[in-house]
């Protein structure tokens, strides 16, 4: 298996994918030059022809993908970052979620928009969103997050190959992330959570970097007697809520750690908890997230509001111990 | 130029501009009789505009349309039945009763649906555009829009890109005095057609109370996307004669508010359906016409009165492929 980091494993998927599907084209902001990577070196081996660089006009160029899309096109486009998703709004979400149910199931419309999303670097508020919880509410768009290069790879072969639209968010901080990918064909199915890390004390459902965080934490954590379960979402819509209710119900205790501000995920992983697994529920469920403020410019602020896998480990003792 | 014209082309025409009014004035009547739930935007006074411009296009070609999009339907090919079951939320409708009146699609004749977001359908046009240059195919795609999207964002962005990169699309602005109740020139900058030369696209204004004019502009527009040579702007200039949306007095506290009566008749005296009725040197081929339309609008209100409501359970269907 090559070890190799989240960006390359993610321009691999889109350039296999390129070579199998001539439906499949990509586009976006300076995809050419690829300003975080995912694209590098495909526009050399494709040619203009499947991969070109778009105007700044996101609501019209994700629009247009829709339009592409409904026509038998496979279009991958490339916002570059997460917050851009509020300019093309109207697209995503009045026209992208609504149109196949609005049009009595007709409209078919295998597009993939990705941008990364998450805080890293003092890129100030309007550069460092992690805009998904919104497009959790926002019935007929699959929403995806990966944590690992083997489930980049994995889940953004299987958007490609999606009929539905598929919001694809790239985590900032792990982009770099180094980890073994299988090297023949392989597809990570949409909406299964995987356990990245078993015990039986305490459950932290993470998605994307608090991923990393929560598997940090429970090294932490285990030489303290505290064996922590991870379970990654992967895919925030479709939610593999009977994975983490099983999990849930395995420790008794839940601790969920999203970077994004709330209501999202932690939101909605304890709500689901508190409805489906109240009764097996040893302690309160803690959540562990960005507080509703935007992500500030200076070091010691953006840290102090971002989630880290320390904050994650005193989430988890609060669990397991009782407040302290 | 009148002698020049297909008789043929004339007929086909008028009927499809008499299908369109006959519709709307049915829809109306339905509408105020209770039977429709929702709200609905006539077409009525703009049928040269949707007719003029389809009857250049193949079915594979596409249209996106508005909220005020029943003419785009009809004049493309869409089947009145079908959209009569619509609008009564049936599930014979072509949404299932998923969209109702602003939001009617059928993909099997390239009708990328009607759109309630003013604006919103450009963008998708463009992308059927540019499925065309991808396949190499010479199919066009179209985008309807009124006066009141020129001034969303969509609309400058969208012929930018179908311009940089040179995609058959015609947009087809229908400037109809109004947007909602506030007039154009009150709202809009200068003159619609002429903001294309700054994208480098052609733009004509047409006066649509001629259905032939307006084909006219359409077909060289058409045949300059379909030659690879890309998009065109075509402003057509006609007023509507009915309300924004019906019952719209109840709205804005009465009528008269935005327009006056006198300015309404006079704007109605530029009936495109009359105006080709007297050009048409065939009265018995005209009655033939209405007559068929008259049967097939009582067959679609048969069809949509005895269409059955979907059961609840259905409002959970059609969200994934």
């Amino acid at each position: 298996m090559a070890v190799i980091t989240i960006t390359e494993a993610m321009r691999d998927a889109i350039g296999e994918e390129l070579e199998r599907d001539p439906n499949v084209i990509v586009y976006g902001e300076d995809v050419e030059l690829s300003v975080y990577g995912a694209q590098n070196g495909l526009v050399e081996r494709f040619g203009r022809e499947r991969i070109w660089n778009a105007p700044l006009s996101e609501a019209t160029f994700v629009g247009a993908g829709l339009g592409a899309a409904m026509s038998g096109v496979r279009p991958v486009i490339d916002l570059m970052i997460g917050t851009f998703t509020y300019v093309a709004m109207d697209q995503l979400y009045n026209q992208a979620a609504k149109l196949r149910y609005m049009s009595g199931g007709q409209a078919k419309m295998p597009v993939v928009v990705m941008c990364v999303c998450g805080a890293r670097g003092s890129a100030a508020a309007q550069h460092s969103d992690s805009p998904y919880p919104l497009f959790m509410s926002a019935s007929g768009i699959k929403v995806v997050l990966p944590s690992t290069p083997a489930d980049a790879k994995g889940l953004l072969k299987a958007s490609i190959r999606d009929d539905n639209p598929v919001l694809f968010f790239e985590p900032l901080s792990l982009l770099g992330e180094k980890g073994e990918v299988p090297d023949e064909e392989f597809i990570v199915p949409l909406g299964r959570a995987d356990i990245k890390r078993r015990g039986d004390t305490v459950t932290i459902v993470g998605v994307g970097a608090t991923v990393k965080m929560a598997l940090e934490a429970a090294t932490t954590l285990a030489a303290e007697g505290i064996e922590a379960e991870v379970v990654d979402v992967r895919t925030l819509r479709p939610l593999d809520e009977n994975a983490i209710l099983e999990s849930v119900r395995k420790t008794g205790r839940l601790v969920v750690a999203d970077e994004a501000r709330q209501p999202g995920l932690a939101a909605e992983v304890s709500a689901i908890a508190a409805e489906r697994a109240f009764d097996t529920l040893r302690a309160p469920v803690a959540r562990v997230f960005t507080p509703n403020v935007p992500v500030p410019f200076s070091p010691p602020l953006e840290g102090a509001v971002l989630p880290s896998a320390e904050k994650v480990a005193a989430a988890a003792r609060r669990v397991v111990n009782g407040a302290t | 130029m009148t002698a020049t014209i297909d008789p043929d082309l004339q007929l086909r025409l008028y009927r499809s501009m008499r299908s369109i009014r006959s519709f709307e004035e049915k829809v109306a009547e339905l509408f105020y009789a209770g039977r429709l739930p929702g709200f609905v935007h006539l077409y009525v006074g703009q049928e040269a505009v949707a007719t003029g411009v389809c009857a250049n296009l193949r079915d594979d070609d596409v249209i996106t349309s508005t909220h005020r999009g029943h003419g785009h339907l009809i004049a493309k090919g869409a089947r009145l039945d079908r959209m009569m079951a619509e609008l009564y939320g049936g599930i014979d409708g072509y949404c299932h009763g998923k969209g109702g009146s602003m939001h009617i699609a059928d993909f099997s004749v390239g009708i990328y649906g009607a759109n309630g977001i003013v604006g919103g359908g450009l963008p998708i046009a463009v992308g059927a555009g540019l499925a065309a240059r991808v396949h190499r195919s010479d199919r066009v795609a179209v985008a309807f829009f009124g006066d009141g999207a020129s001034n969303e964002g969509t609309f400058g962005e969208s012929l930018n890109l179908a311009s940089i990169w040179k995609l058959p699309v015609i947009f087809v602005c229908e400037n109809n005095g109004f947007t909602q109740f506030t007039p154009t020139e009150q709202l809009t900058a200068g003159i619609i057609a002429e903001r294309a030369k700054g994208y480098d696209v052609p733009g004509v204004v047409v006066e649509a109370d001629d259905v032939i004019t307006v084909h006219e502009a359409a077909r060289q527009a058409v045949a300059r996307a379909r030659s690879g040579a890309g998009p065109t702007l075509i402003e057509a200039r006609q007023w509507r004669f009915r309300a924004h949306n019906e019952g719209e007095e109840a709205f804005i506290g009465g009528e008269w508010k935005y327009r006056t009566k006198e300015a309404l008749e006079a704007a109605m005296q530029r009936d495109p359906i009359e105006n080709l009725r007297l050009q048409i040197d065939d009265p018995d081929g005209v009655a033939r016409i209405d007559r068929a339309v008259a049967e097939a609008i009582e067959a679609a209100v048969a069809f949509g009165e005895k269409s059955p409501l979907p059961p609840p359970e259905a409002a959970l269907d059609d969200l994934y492929a």
